[in-house]
């Protein structure tokens, strides 16, 4: 990563201030989106993927939320400190996402060609261009195109229920691609799909990449998409994130005792799981424990581990935030 | 000795009404003739994509809906024309999918758990005090009989839909997905706690799952499902190991694993095209015929019959069926992955 | 070990702390309750707050009649003399009376057919739906009328008149709840359990039907004493001299604009009454609402 990365989130801290009390949600919490690069930002329930994603965008919901510190650089400008209008402007245009459950997120009422047309003049607008309908249409047309939709006329003519969840989901990507962003966020993509539909899906997302120099960040819960899938992963744990490096050397690699838990939770295809889990649960945000919040589950805790501990180098392309590194290997 | 649960071909299909009197235009074959057996004890699984009619299977077997055709024999009884049996639970029961919606919103942990046993007639006190050891068994305090659905997490909630189907003293209890909404390393606790349940109360277990590795980890035979019809059936070692069917080898090549040994024993598939199509309109033949890389001329014509492959391994394809004029020949089934690189 | 899985770190607030800090911040809500509570109070302590309370039976004193309001009669007298006040602090109670009969019978009644249509579908639901469809084609206050006009005029037959019909809108808002729930999975579960059919009605989908039913309770009070008092004005509904509000604005109409306290007084009175209800309804849905997101 020699350029400056399109997206690169710095040092974010975010409270949620709830009855008078603060949780802390996101503690110190930096990852870099740079182009050409799929990069999955990995966690399970609670770790704080959604409340970073929303932060990104722009829609976090400012109370209860708070920004406690840190920045969000997209293209070299700290979006934390523009006005409302000015991350409006990006939204949609030089940032996209595409949401989570194409099931729910397409208004039932309204033609494919017409959701994508009124985005399409909202973006318009935002940015002073004026476009014909025939022209939208077309943009409309050559957008599904590009998602592998076959026979997009006919898509645009019809309504959400006549098609399947894997059209869907390629709908809401292309409602993404409208504005030729430069940034994806992708939030679960496939979770609603089947096995063999999701495979399709995230096969367009890389060519997507690649073919088209995109920053994509695709958040998860699943693992083996995350290896299969992204080039570069964030794994979070309780706010923070706690590993991260290349796909493939993390995954191979893996040094957080967090990481290794998890990995050793997913059933293999190759049998002979164990089933053991994680013992305990995750920490109460607004009484954290000083230091590592995994410390209280971890294996491996010991008395140094009520210091926060910093991101240490495992390698060329692979951190982990653990005083125990060595011993862990 | 004779199995606790026969399903002898299964089949329902819903009428679909359209026009203005709401005449039958046609019919979704959401399952079309299952047939197997489970043994007293066995775990086993039934694994499919959507439109695979695993869920209907379930429904069918649990009463809360009637098979169209066929038999469902509990200890020899037929139980497939029985719904809604009230006061008498079946020996059948079902942990569902989605635990927040498995448990009443408006009523407290107890309450929920108690409902089994005011329908065998427990008096007040003698429920409560199930209700405070079945918590115990699924390791949830005492204190959690009075809390409410929001107030605990998946995981714990999904173990109380495990306490109120165990309160039926159920001989069979059918998993629907029971781990999908949970995170992976609840999931790990929930299932270890089921293999233990079903160790210490000899329960069966009917698990019907999309997750491949899950279920090749959690059961001891497994059937995959497309469209409606068992397509392979297997222990689950064969089955994982050898696949036979080429939607069975496909799907496994298309399960997302995380480490480069389980890359190495997927078979060698490209990615299937298309999605599945819907079982209101389904292929003549072969069902899987319109995505199977492998389809020949009588696949698109007949259905083809079961073909063993070993002991307790089963699967309907033409290609299998001895005799068959391959043009790969038989080492198709056998290609592996390359080594991931 | 169960500690561990528990997994209860956090202190729990509770539900009703909760609950309570929502209402309290609603303003509707708070209104509403609040002019609820004062009626209530002013019903039930009548007796013994009313300044003239004889004013209520048959009493004449023509020599304070057509008193406008003064510190002795705070809202004015009436054609014959009668405390205005303390007639309608009385008035209040027979609205309350009526509205709270009237739905006693009309909602249970209501909800128990709605439950049972929903749930069971196929006859139940065509039978008892076509019937809540004829019933809810006939305008309440007409049927009041012509009940009342068959059988004589009074409090009790305008109470049958009024609950004869009012069960109807109960029905409908339940069975379209109840459609909804049924394909939940508890109620599946309570099925595969061995539940019996009024178990899952009233143990299961009643409680989630407990909001609505209680902001719609709520709303009704407000127009079911609306109706009531439209009764008594047209002289169908109590008799005098009860003191009734609609009877006192009929009565009092007669002498408009002059001796504007007579009429308009209990009307405001009526109209107090009608917008505590409502209020609180309202509060009560945005609460509830806000519940059901959760």
């Amino acid at each position: 990563m020699t350029a400056d990365p399109l997206l690169s989130v710095r040092s974010l801290s975010v409270d949620f201030w709830s009855y008078g009390r603060r949780s802390q949600v996101l503690r110190d919490v930096s990852l870099d989106v740079p182009a050409h690069r799929h990069v999955a930002l990995v966690g399970e329930s609670g770790c704080g993927k959604s409340v970073t994603m929303r932060a990104i965008m722009g829609i976090l919901a400012a109370p209860p939320a708070r920004i406690a510190s840190g920045a969000i650089l997209f293209d070299g400008r700290d979006l934390l400190r523009l006005s409302a209008r000015e991350r409006e402007a990006l939204r949609g245009t030089a940032m996209a996402m595409v949401f989570q459950d194409p099931m729910t997120s397409l208004n039932p009422v309204f033609t494919i060609g017409d959701q994508m047309g009124a985005i399409l003049r909202y973006a318009d607008r935002r940015l002073g261009r004026a476009r014909s309908r025939r022209a939208r249409l077309a943009r409309v047309h050559e957008v599904l195109t590009q998602v592998r939709m076959p026979d997009p006329e006919r898509i645009a003519r019809s309504f959400p229920i006549m098609l399947s969840g894997g059209m869907r989901q390629r709908v809401l990507i292309a409602m993404a691609l409208l504005s030729e962003p430069r940034l994806l966020i992708a939030d679960e993509p496939g979770a609603a799909l089947d096995v063999t539909t999701q495979a399709q899906i995230l096969k367009l997302l890389r060519d997507l990449v690649d073919d088209r120099g995109l920053a994509l960040l695709m958040i998860t819960h699943n693992l083996g998409v995350v290896r299969e899938a992204a080039d570069d992963v964030y794994v979070m744990y309780a706010g923070s994130v706690v590993e991260h490096g290349a796909t493939a050397e993390l995954f191979a690699r893996p040094r957080h005792p967090y990481t290794r838990a998890l990995l050793d939770c997913v059933p293999k295809l190759s049998g002979g799981a164990t089933f053991r889990g994680i013992d305990g649960s995750l920490p109460d945000y607004s009484a954290p424990p000083p230091g590592c919040r995994f410390a209280p589950r971890c294996p491996l805790a010991i008395s140094a581990c009520s210091r926060p501990p910093e991101a240490r180098r495992v390698s060329a392309d692979h951190y982990a935030a653990c005083w125990r590194l060595e011993d862990a290997a | 000795m004779s199995p606790l649960l026969e399903v002898v071909g299964l089949s329902k299909a819903f009428p679909i009404r359209g026009g203005l009197f709401g005449r039958v235009t046609g019919q979704v074959r959401a399952v079309s003739g299952v047939s197997f057996a489970l043994g007293r004890g066995e775990a086993f699984g039934l694994a499919g994509e959507s439109g695979s009619g695993k869920s209907t299977i379930a429904r069918m077997i649990v009463g809360l809906a009637k098979p169209s055709e066929g038999a469902i024999l509990f200890d020899g009884r037929d139980l497939a024309g029985q719904t809604g049996l009230s006061g008498r639970s079946r020996p059948v029961q079902m942990v569902f999918q989605n635990p927040g919606s498995s448990l009443n919103p408006r009523r407290s942990i107890g309450q929920s758990m108690a409902v089994p046993l005011h329908a065998r007639g427990l008096s007040g006190g003698e429920i409560a005090a199930r209700v405070a050891s079945l918590l115990d068994m699924v390791q949830l305090p005492a204190g959690f009989a009075d809390r409410y659905p929001y107030e605990l997490s998946g995981g714990q909630k999904q173990r109380v839909a495990i306490a109120r189907a165990i309160a039926a003293e159920p001989q069979l209890i059918v998993l629907d997905e029971p781990t999908s909404a949970l995170d992976v390393s609840v999931q790990a606790k929930i299932i270890d706690l089921l293999n233990d349940l079903g160790r210490s109360l000899g329960l069966t277990y009917l698990f019907i799952s999309h997750d491949l590795s899950l279920m090749r980890n959690f059961v001891e035979r497994v059937g995959i499902l497309y469209l409606g019809r068992l397509v392979e059936v297997g222990p689950v070692r064969s089955l994982f190991e050898a696949p036979a069917h080429p939607y069975t080898r496909s799907l496994i090549a298309a399960v997302p694993v995380v480490s480069d040994e389980e890359s190495a024993l997927k078979p060698n598939e490209p990615a299937l095209e298309g999605e599945i199509p819907s079982p209101a309109n389904q292929p003549a033949g072969c069902a899987f015929h319109t995505r199977c890389p492998h389809a020949f001329a009588p696949c698109a014509v007949e259905l083809p019959d079961v073909v063993q492959l070993d002991d307790q391994h089963f699967a309907r394809c033409h290609l299998l069926a001895p005799g068959a004029s391959t043009r790969r020949g038989a080492d198709w089934r056998t290609a592996k992955a390359r080594s991931a690189g | 070990m169960s500690a561990a899985v528990a997994g209860e770190s956090a202190p729990r607030i509770s539900t009703a702390y909760q609950n309570w800090r929502r209402f309290s911040r609603n303003p509707t809500a708070v209104i509403g309750s609040a002019i609820v509570v004062i009626v209530l109070a002013a019903a039930l302590l009548a007796p013994l707050i009313a300044p003239y309370p004889d004013h209520v039976g048959a009493v004449v004193n023509f020599r304070a009649r057509h008193l406008p309001p003064s510190a002795r009669y705070w809202f004015g007298t009436d054609n014959v003399g009668r405390d205005i006040f303390t007639r309608v602090l009385f008035g209040y109670r027979i609205s309350l009376l009526l509205a709270a009969v009237v739905l006693g019978a009309a909602v249970p009644l209501g909800a128990t057919l709605g439950l049972v249509a929903g749930y069971f579908g196929g006859w139940a639901e065509i039978v008892i739906m076509r019937l809540t469809d004829v019933a809810l084609a006939i305008p309440p206050l007409v049927m009041a009328l012509a009940v009342t006009a068959v059988l004589t005029p009074s409090l009790v037959h305008a109470m049958l008149a009024i609950a004869a019909l009012w069960w109807t809108w109960h029905t409908r808002l339940i069975f379209s709840i109840t459609r909804t729930l049924r394909t939940q999975e508890f109620v599946e579960a309570a099925r595969t359990l061995g539940a019996s059919p009024f178990h899952i009605l009233f143990r299961e989908l009643l409680p989630n039907c407990a909001s609505a039913i209680l902001v719609k309770t709520s709303l009704d009070f407000g127009f079911v004493i609306l109706i009531g008092a439209a009764l008594s004005y047209l002289g169908l509904g109590v008799q005098p001299p009860a003191p009734d509000l609609g009877t006192m604005v009929a009565n009092g109409a007669d002498f408009l604009p002059d001796r504007w306290w007579e009429s308009l007084l209990p009307g405001a009175a009526i109209l107090f009454v009608a917008l505590g209800f409502n209020l609180l309804g309202d509060g009560l849905r945005d609460l509830f609402d806000v519940e059901s997101v959760r």
